[in-house]
């Protein structure tokens, strides 16, 4: 039974229901397999083996008697290392918080607790979720399933390479800027942003707090839609949660498209996307028109400046949201005694933080200093109203809008990291959604030369729904049937 | 003081609140009840500004610093935002505040406003919601101590700031302005000022001709003239040498009672102000405001009228009892208990204001009851005691607590009032004094001399109307037999 | 100066400028990180120039991407979690944060 490692979600709970698969067999063949490959590829910072298997047992014991079980019924879930886990460290793959075991759960972990999911392992990222490629990770990259030579997105890139590797079931990723989508993208796996305000920040920790979101990364749309009904619940605790009814988002699950009106989005095809890029999409485009859909592509004018204004954004917030790590309340402290506080809060930061993360909080330091507020980040703010308008405008004339999620195939570890302006680029793509506070999904569409494409749809506000629909018949009517191997 | 006068002082206050009568600090569910706790008791992860934590707004904040806005005659914004302060301090856990701000498409939560001091309107500038920091204590002294001590049981208590425009222009004009403020937001019932740290202000001093210094670090509204006053000094001195004051910051020192210079860490262009993300714009329909307008408590302006009207109180007796909450609740329950506001008021404002301000202290930390001192008025009211005595009994009844009838009697200071009894000193006096006899009965002043021994012989104890009585009738009935 | 280069010599960012910003942020750079850093920074402001382009007068800011306004709570207390909390402070001194001295 140790292949059941590689199902869905929803099958593997379909095999425990019907008592065909214990939980403690499944969850301890997919520990079998993190060690099998976990060294290759490397998706892990922390990994939780004994709760897991003790939780497992819990869940086997309800089974047993009977009991009503969550909708999650004992499913190996890998959480982001940026999410708070109480009781297991969280480090967002930064030597600051190297120790840092919170106490206190963010309130996805709480729901995904609640729903009997069980918490394998704590992903590799970015540090602090900077980065579109996971090799900005202080304990070291992780690796391409599909290529070890290259990376597998970022910043979510170990929570995708370990749904996609199987060494986790489901995985929570987060999106500042394309986090989920990027890896997502890279190693072929469903990756879901939500809209914002959809799914609690609480205990998300902070890059630019009124950019990301949490959300699913999995290995098709039917368990995406179940993850995200999951964790998508109002939360007192965050103040932009929208108190809204929850939803079952698996009701969407529907093999209907027709007459559906696609908007191909220009801007997304521009310079520097690369042709496999462009030719896999427009394939996916036209497979989505055999299944009644309409497209017409539109431009929107103001994405060109998406980008720039992401990046100022960004910085800015994350240049006060990391302003925390001093070292005296949690985190990292250098040892030296005699300095005075000025001092070690230098050294602390100097030696706590990353380079990537060092550029950003100084260019987001800049760009929020006197004389330069209303010439970055105001200006950035007032694009990101055109941004916000130009979507809106479109939404009046299309129910989603498409493009590629990445502009290029995954690149070679090393590729890009010493060019941070080239590594930005990537996201390209990525950040109009997160600047206009909407939906998106990337949806694994095609392979070129061996390496995953991903085709990006983006829905009005709250439209989660009509992105399921199209990502479901997409995959029912299209399915991509290139295996993963080498690992085995 | 005339030099001081002619070189036109101008005095500011930024004034810091805290909204004492909240259960919770402004951000999270943290009790704010910190003051003699163990340090480090009353945090969680989100005042600790721990990853992954977020602010909401406590609604009772909100709502206190709109009657706070509406007392000061402030006009409150209708849409507004929070904004980051950003720098680096041990005391602060997130190493920025999360405060309201006036530029960068930002208002502050009211703008405008004043507060009358004796017939006088010191306009307010601003008033905005923020957090209280942290606290930080030393072994020793800030620069002998080789590590610093954080306590952060403080950090997240809500604060409301005011700033005022530099309408002041003597030192003891910015104590009687936060005097005035203080008793405000105790009859708002949002923030009691007797607790310690509760209200700290600090101010900027400008004299004519000189630049704009600002003096931080007042801890209470009591050093607030000593430290004003104290750097007048300094300033006239310096203009006097013919130097010139330059625009610098300056630290009050409360056991050394002088300003320092000190150099700023950060400076306000330093600051990054930029609004907080992970807080909602806020909205005041004017409908809200409304609704809190009309429970809106008694103030002190309008107490003090009322005292005039219902009690006959002179203006500025009614000024002074309702200078503070407390002594205006004391006098109403003195009023309550016995109907006599006049001789209360003159108690009040007489010996027992001179007897705090000599012990500088507050009218709710004596143990004098309402009860106790009108027990007292009573006592002088039923001719049991003289007036004078009484201010010595009362002198008593602050320092042992006793109730007045019981020093009196313990003392055996009661009035003599037994007729037969002063009849008989009377005789006494008058055998042993013929010349003076003599002399009253032909000029009646010289009838005071009489009055005066029988004072003496009886302690003062003896009724002095019904003794002069008494002599009166004696003399004109001896004057009978005797012929000039 | 064509209007490209002015916009560049606009953005630019000096070293002490850089050095004054990573104090602001409490950062301590290396000399060496400082060269790198300048030439990084410099092509970033570049490119972040583009946004000039963009005629925002009248345009308001999106601070805030949702309709969501006045988001409160109760004023009501819940216990304190500072035992869990006092744990994972790395330098204490009873239940005192202990953080370096002040000068
Ligand atoms: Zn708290």
């Amino acid at each position: 039974m140790s292949y059941c490692v590689e199902l869905s979600a929803y099958e593997i709970i379909k095999k425990i229901k019907a008592q065909e698969l214990k939980v403690v067999d499944y969850i301890s063949y997919l520990f079998e397999r993190i060690k099998r490959i976990e060294r290759e590829i490397h998706a892990y910072i922390t990994l939780t083996e004994d709760s897991a298997l003790k939780k497992a047992q819990d869940i086997d014991k309800k089974i047993e008697r009977g009991e009503r079980t969550g909708r999650l019924c004992g499913v190996g879930i890998a959480i982001k290392d940026n999410i708070c886990t109480k009781g297991i460290r969280t480090t967002c793959a930064s030597r600051m918080l190297e120790n840092f075991i919170p106490p206190y759960n963010a309130t996805v972990v709480n729901l995904i607790e609640d729903e009997d999911g069980i918490i394998i392992g704590k992903t590799n990222m970015d540090e602090f979720a900077m980065g579109s490629s996971t090799e900005h990770s202080y304990f070291g990259p992780t690796h391409n399933p599909w290529d070890l030579e290259r990376v597998p997105g970022g910043s979510s890139g170990g929570s995708a390479a370990a749904v996609i590797s199987s060494m986790a079931t489901l995985a929570l990723g987060s999106d500042t800027g394309g986090s989920i989508r990027c890896p997502a993208s890279f190693c072929s796996a469903v990756g879901l942003k939500p809209t914002y305000g959809l799914v609690s920040r609480f205990g998300l920790i902070a890059y630019a707090n009124s950019l990301e979101q949490i959300g699913p990364i999995t290995k098709d749309v039917r368990d995406c839609a179940l993850l995200l009904s999951c964790i998508a619940d109002h939360d007192p605790l965050d103040s932009t949660s929208v108190n809204k009814p929850k939803e079952d988002y698996t009701n969407y699950l529907v093999d209907d498209i027709k007459n559906i009106k696609l908007g191909i989005i220009k801007e997304l095809f521009g310079e520097g996307t690369q042709d496999s890029v462009e030719k896999g999409v427009w394939d996916a485009i036209k497979k989505l028109e055999q299944l009644g859909a309409d497209y017409q592509e539109i431009s929107l004018k103001n994405l060109d400046y998406s980008l720039p204004s992401y990046y100022i954004i960004a910085m800015s917030e994350a240049s006060s949201n990391l302003a925390r790590y001093d070292g005296l309340r949690y985190g990292y402290r250098i040892p030296n005694k005699s300095y005075d506080w000025n001092a070690v809060y230098l050294k602390n930061r100097r030696f706590g933080f990353g380079f990537e993360v060092k550029r950003r909080i100084i260019l987001g330091t800049f760009a929020l200093s006197a004389g330069y507020y209303d010439e970055y980040y105001l200006k950035a703010q007032k694009i990101r109203t055109l941004i916000r308008r130009d979507f809106e405008t479109a939404f009046k004339r299309f129910d989603v809008l498409i493009g590629p999620t990445m502009p290029v195939l995954p690149f070679r570890i090393g590729e890009k990291v010493n060019d941070p302006l080239e590594m930005y680029m990537c996201d390209i793509d990525g950040v109009p959604a997160n600047l206009a506070g909407i939906p998106s999904i990337s949806i694994p569409c095609s392979f070129s030369n061996g390496l995953p494409i991903g085709l990006q749809i983006m829905a009005p506000p709250f439209r989660e729904d009509l992105l399921i629909r199209i990502g479901f018949s997409f995959q029912k009517n299209f399915p991509i049937l290139k295996k993963l191997g080498g690992h085995e | 003081m005339s030099k001081i006068k002619s070189l036109e002082i101008k005095i500011g206050l930024e004034v810091h609140c805290q909204l004492t009568n909240l259960k919770t600090k402004l951000f999270c569910s943290c009790s704010s009840d910190y003051r003699g706790k163990e340090p480090n008791t009353l945090i969680c992860p989100i005042c600790m500004g721990m990853p992954g934590t977020l602010p909401v707004l406590n609604e009772k904040a909100l709502e206190d610093a709109i009657m706070v806005a509406l007392a000061l005659n402030s006009k409150i914004s209708e849409r507004m935002l929070f904004f980051r302060k950003n720098y680096f301090y041990p005391d602060m856990p997130k190493n920025f505040q999360i405060s309201q701000y006036d530029k960068a498409g930002g208002v502050p939560f009211a703008l405008g406003g004043y507060i009358q001091i004796n017939g006088k309107k010191v306009r307010i500038r601003r008033i905005q919601l923020e957090e209280d920091p942290g606290k930080l204590s030393y072994d020793g002294t800030i620069e002998s101590s080789n590590h610093t001590l954080v306590d952060y049981n403080r950090a997240g208590i809500a604060l409301i700031e005011i700033v005022t425009e530099p309408d002041m222009e003597t030192p003891k004009e910015a104590r009687l302005f936060l005097e005035k403020l203080r008793s405000i937001l105790e009859h708002l019932n949002v923030s009691d000022g007797s607790l310690e740290g509760s209200m700290r202000c600090d101010a900027n001093i400008s004299l004519k001709g000189g630049k704009r210094v600002e003096v931080k670090n007042i801890s209470s509204f009591k050093e607030v003239e000593r430290a004003l006053n104290f750097e007048i000094t300094r300033q006239k001195n310096l203009v006097l040498r013919g130097m010139v004051i330059g625009q610098e910051t300056r630290h009050w020192d409360e056991t050394r009672r002088i300003t320092v210079s000190l150099r700023m860490k950060e400076e306000e262009q330093d600051y990054r102000y930029f609004p907080e993300p992970d807080l909602v714009p806020i909205i005041i329909p004017r409908e809200r405001i409304k609704e809190i307008e009309q429970k809106m408590p008694e103030l002190p302006d309008e107490r003090r009228k009322r005292f005039i009207e219902q009690y006959n109180l002179s203006p500025q007796s009614a000024e002074i009892l309702t200078r503070s909450k407390a002594m205006a609740d004391f006098f109403e329950e003195s009023v309550k208990i016995y109907g006599n506001p006049k001789e209360i008021s003159n108690w009040m404002i007489g010996e027992l204001s001179s007897y705090l301000n000599e012990k500088s202290i507050e009218i709710d930390e004596l143990t004098l009851t309402s009860k106790q001192l009108v027990d007292l008025i009573k006592l002088i009211d039923e001719g049991v005691i003289s007036r004078k005595m009484a201010k010595s009994v009362l002198q008593d009844m602050l320092l042992t607590g006793k109730m007045a009838g019981d020093i009196v009697k313990e003392k055996g200071l009661e009035k003599i009032l037994d007729k037969e009894y002063i009849g008989s000193i009377v005789e006494k006096i008058l055998k042993e004094n013929p010349q003076a006899v003599k002399d009253a009965i032909f000029d009646k002043k010289a009838m005071n001399y009489l009055m005066g021994q029988l004072m003496k012989k009886t302690e003062g104890k003896i009724d002095p109307k019904m003794a002069s009585e008494v002599l009166r009738k004696r003399l004109s009935e001896l004057a009978k037999f005797i012929t000039p | 100066m064509n209007g490209d280069d002015l916009i560049k010599s606009k953005k630019r960012i000096s070293k002490e400028e850089i050095e004054k910003i990573a104090w602001l942020a409490r950062i301590e750079i290396s000399k060496k990180e400082l060269e790198l850093f300048s030439k990084q920074l410099n092509d970033i402001l570049v490119y972040f120039s583009k946004i000039d382009e963009v005629n925002t007068e009248s345009i308001p800011p999106s601070y805030h991407v949702l309709d969501l306004v006045n988001v409160l709570r109760k004023d009501e207390a819940k216990p304190s979690s500072f035992e869990e909390i006092l744990q994972i402070i790395p330098q204490t001194k009873g239940k005192f944060v202990k953080a370096p001295r002040m000068v």
